[in-house]
């Protein structure tokens, strides 16, 4: 269990996460809710930290990694500084979403769901996001842009250069 | 308990309301086919995942088709369960998983012994594929010494989960991902070998296709058999007597114990011996170790160390209380210990030449003849494990007709047992033969009624009291590794009064064991087998281990007193401690 957990700061990110336990009244079907915590502390969750959880909530880290690989929510892998979320909704779709997508992915070099190797840029595929009205539509780092077309997308990843 | 009156097919029926669809056309021998579904009711092990779609009937006003497996019957309700319609539903969800399921059929291990091959020949899928698609491919793991994954043929039918989770309380099978994606692994999809597995193989007892399987020594054996510089010998585990008659088409319930002897020197073992009378060495053991225990202020209860699924069970779940099961090895273990020294010293044979093979209900069994600590002079004490459905694969490969074979003795002098050996292959069993011998060495008067009929049936959890001399000695019994957690967890807080306790990780004790004849989620099977187990206990002269004369004239010729220094040399081991995980 040493990787990562080797020095103070991480020391301090586990005992957040061991605080806020405690402080539950009842851990029983509480795994969601750390794992949230979880993610909020530590930006993703790793292999550590999800064993880190099983023990302190008695659930075998069998289920535990069940659970964070079954919403699409968790993630194992650290995400990147900033995080294009890109709405395959109904409408984003009809509207040429995937497009979108597969020329981020192609300019990124990356899949959706994935982190460039230099951690700058991660890419999510969302559900609707509840702005079909400007479909199709993508965020980064939660900046809406919408009515988009493949040739915006160099003059809006290069604002995050 | 109310009743509610249904009809299916046309025909009537009143049923308990907490009923399905499923159970009620039972009762009226009306065959649903199912895929996912398990009932073991007895043994509390019950997979209800509905993932299949494969018991789909028609309910009378009902939209859809309903899985007949979780849906309840309901007053009036009219069900249809061979319609044009249920039928093609039901061929739509087979023919669905068969497009996403290797077409390998003809040289899988599972062949002939698949459901979802059965279902698909029911089904009257024949000619080719109607769907194609994506198939889902993943690594195979085959890192443990006992249970190899294949998880391109599984199915998601989540009957391993429940075992591993649920009757077990193992934890290390679980789904991951979703929709497609979805597979069951250990965390992080760690190889098996690294996890807290205890290689019990309930997974593999009730995997419904090739998913999950044991680790084959079949083509090893062949080889020392083969290799005129060894001097192969075999045991045989109790269980598998009372189940191997099951692989060749006989009526489960009879020991086949005669016949199984002649098979093995058929297939051309030198000497065919029996873990039975290893089981009887295990009884002067722990009995021994009892009885030192109660009489010198030990640590109490004593637990039962026989079952390598068990002991790792509590070397990763129960670090703090290495210290209360017994010390003895399992009797294979000892037998493979005597045979590569005793025996060896005894019949001029050169122990490097000698090459111990276990015949087991058991998987973990494998796993255990690795475990370094129980090597005896430095060599392995057993060399090979197989189990009764490897037995009966060698049997068909040699091309030999069991059914027909004639009733044959083993050979001495490890092959002679009496009826507590027998009884190992159950639940109770073990605990059973340790009082026969106990009661007698501490009371110095001898035990008319050899039966303790409180120990057996398969309740999850049994207790007896047993006055021996001026103390009420507290018995318990757990099968299945959740209810074996259950008397632990009593132990650690401090509740237990027990003296002694036996465990056994497989639901059934061995007779359910993971290496058995698949019982296709029969429990009268398991039934049965318990029947013959004790019919033979029966009809043995001898019935206490203790008066096993091969046993007394070990004694006498080697080790020496029961719990002696060489008898613990030989014959005991120690724990680790395990990481969960």
């Amino acid at each position: 269990m040493s990787t990562g957990r080797s020095n103070s700061i991480t020391e301090e990110k586990y005992q957040e996460l061991d605080n806020y336990i405690g402080s539950l009244d009842d851990t029983r079907g509480a795994l969601i809710s750390v794992l949230h915590k979880a993610q909020s502390i530590f930006g993703y969750l790793p292999r550590e930290v999800q064993r880190h959880i099983g023990e302190k909530l008695d659930i075998p880290s069998a289920k535990v990694n069940g659970v964070v690989t079954f919403y699409s929510f968790f993630t194992e892998v650290p995400k990147g500084e900033h995080l294009i979320q890109i709405c395959m909704g109904t409408a984003c779709f009809v509207r040429g979403a995937e497009g979108i997508l597969s020329m981020l992915e192609q300019k990124l070099q990356i899949k959706a769901g994935q982190t460039t190797a230099d951690g700058k840029f991660s890419i999510d595929a969302l559900r609707c996001i509840g702005a079909c009205g400007l479909a199709p539509v993508m965020m980064v780092d939660g900046k809406v842009y919408g009515r988009l077309t493949t040739d915006q997308i160099d003059k809006i990843l290069a604002e995050y250069k | 308990m109310s009743e509610v009156k249904l009809t299916i097919n046309g025909i009537d029926i009143n049923v308990p309301e907490e009923y399905t669809i499923l159970e009620a056309a039972k009762l009226l021998n009306i065959e649903i086919p199912t895929l996912c579904h398990l009932d073991l009711h007895d043994l509390k092990a019950v997979n209800k995942a509905a993932s299949c779609r494969v018991c789909v009937v028609e309910v009378e006003g009902r939209r859809n088709l309903s899985p007949a497996c979780v849906t309840k019957v309901a007053e009036g309700m009219k069900v249809q369960t061979n319609s044009p319609r249920a039928v093609r539903g039901r061929r739509t969800s087979v023919e669905l998983l068969l497009s996403n399921h290797p077409q390998e059929c003809l040289y899988c291990e599972k062949n002939l012994h698949c459901d979802l091959q059965k279902l698909a020949a029911d089904l009257g899928i024949v000619g080719g594929l109607k769907y194609e698609g994506a198939m889902t491919t993943y690594e195979k793991d085959a890192s443990s010494y006992s249970i190899k994954r294949n998880m391109d043929k599984c199915v998601l039918c989540r009957r391993c989960e429940t075992m591993c989770n649920e009757v077990q309380t193992c934890g290390v099978l679980s789904a991951v991902d979703r929709g497609f994606e979805t597979v069951v692994q250990p965390s992080f999809g760690l190889p098996m070998m690294e996890t807290a597995c205890t290689f019990c193989g309930q997974c593999a007892a009730v995997c419904p296709t090739g998913a999950l399987s044991e680790i084959s020594a079949v083509s090893d054996v062949w080889d020392e058999l083969n290799n005129p510089d060894k001097y192969v010998i075999v045991q045989t585990g109790p269980a598998v007597r009372a189940a191997l008659g099951e692989e060749f088409g006989m009526e489960p319930g009879h020991c086949v114990t005669g016949k199984m002897a002649c098979l093995l020197r058929k297939l051309g073992f030198k000497k065919v011996f029996d873990t039975d009378f290893a089981a009887d060495l295990t009884i002067m053991e722990e009995a021994s170790e009892f009885a030192h225990r109660l009489q010198h202020g030990g640590k109490l209860p004593i637990l039962t160390s026989c079952c390598p699924g068990w002991v790792k069970f509590f070397e990763h779940h129960y670090q703090d209380l290495l210290d209360i099961p017994s010390s003895c090895k399992s009797p294979h273990e000892m037998f493979g210990a005597i045979a590569k020294t005793y025996y060896a010293e005894k019949f001029g044979v050169d122990p490097a030449k000698i090459v111990v093979v276990s015949v087991m209900p058991c998987l973990a069994k494998k796993y255990e003849a690795a475990r370094p600590e129980l090597n005896t002079e430095g060599m392995k004490s057993v060399d090979y494990v197989i189990t009764t459905r490897e037995l009966a694969k060698m049997a068909k490969e040699a091309g030999i007709d069991f059914s027909h074979l004639k009733d044959e003795e083993f050979d001495n002098p490890l092959g002679e047992s009496t009826g507590a050996a027998v009884i190992f292959g159950t639940t109770g069993g073990v605990i059973e033969a340790a009082l026969r011998t106990a009661y007698e060495w501490l009371t110095n008067t001898t035990l008319e009624k050899v039966d303790f009929e409180a120990l057996r049936g398969m309740e999850g959890i049994k207790e007896a009291t047993v006055k021996v001399n001026d103390l009420d000695v507290k018995i318990a019994v757990a099968h299945g590794l959740g209810n074996a957690r259950k008397l632990l967890d009593r132990i650690r807080s401090g509740e237990s009064t027990y003296h002694a306790i036996e465990i056994m990780a497989c639901p059934g004790g061995c007779i359910g064991g993971g290496g058995q004849p698949y019982h296709h989620g029969d429990i009268e099977i398991l039934k049965a087998r318990t029947n013959a187990i004790y019919e033979e206990d029966r009809g043995k002269p001898i019935r206490k281990s203790h008066e096993n004369p091969y046993i007394k004239q070990l004694y006498e010729e080697f080790l020496g007193e029961p719990y002696s220094e060489k008898a613990h040399h030989l014959l005991h081991t120690h724990y680790v401690k395990r990481e969960k995980l």
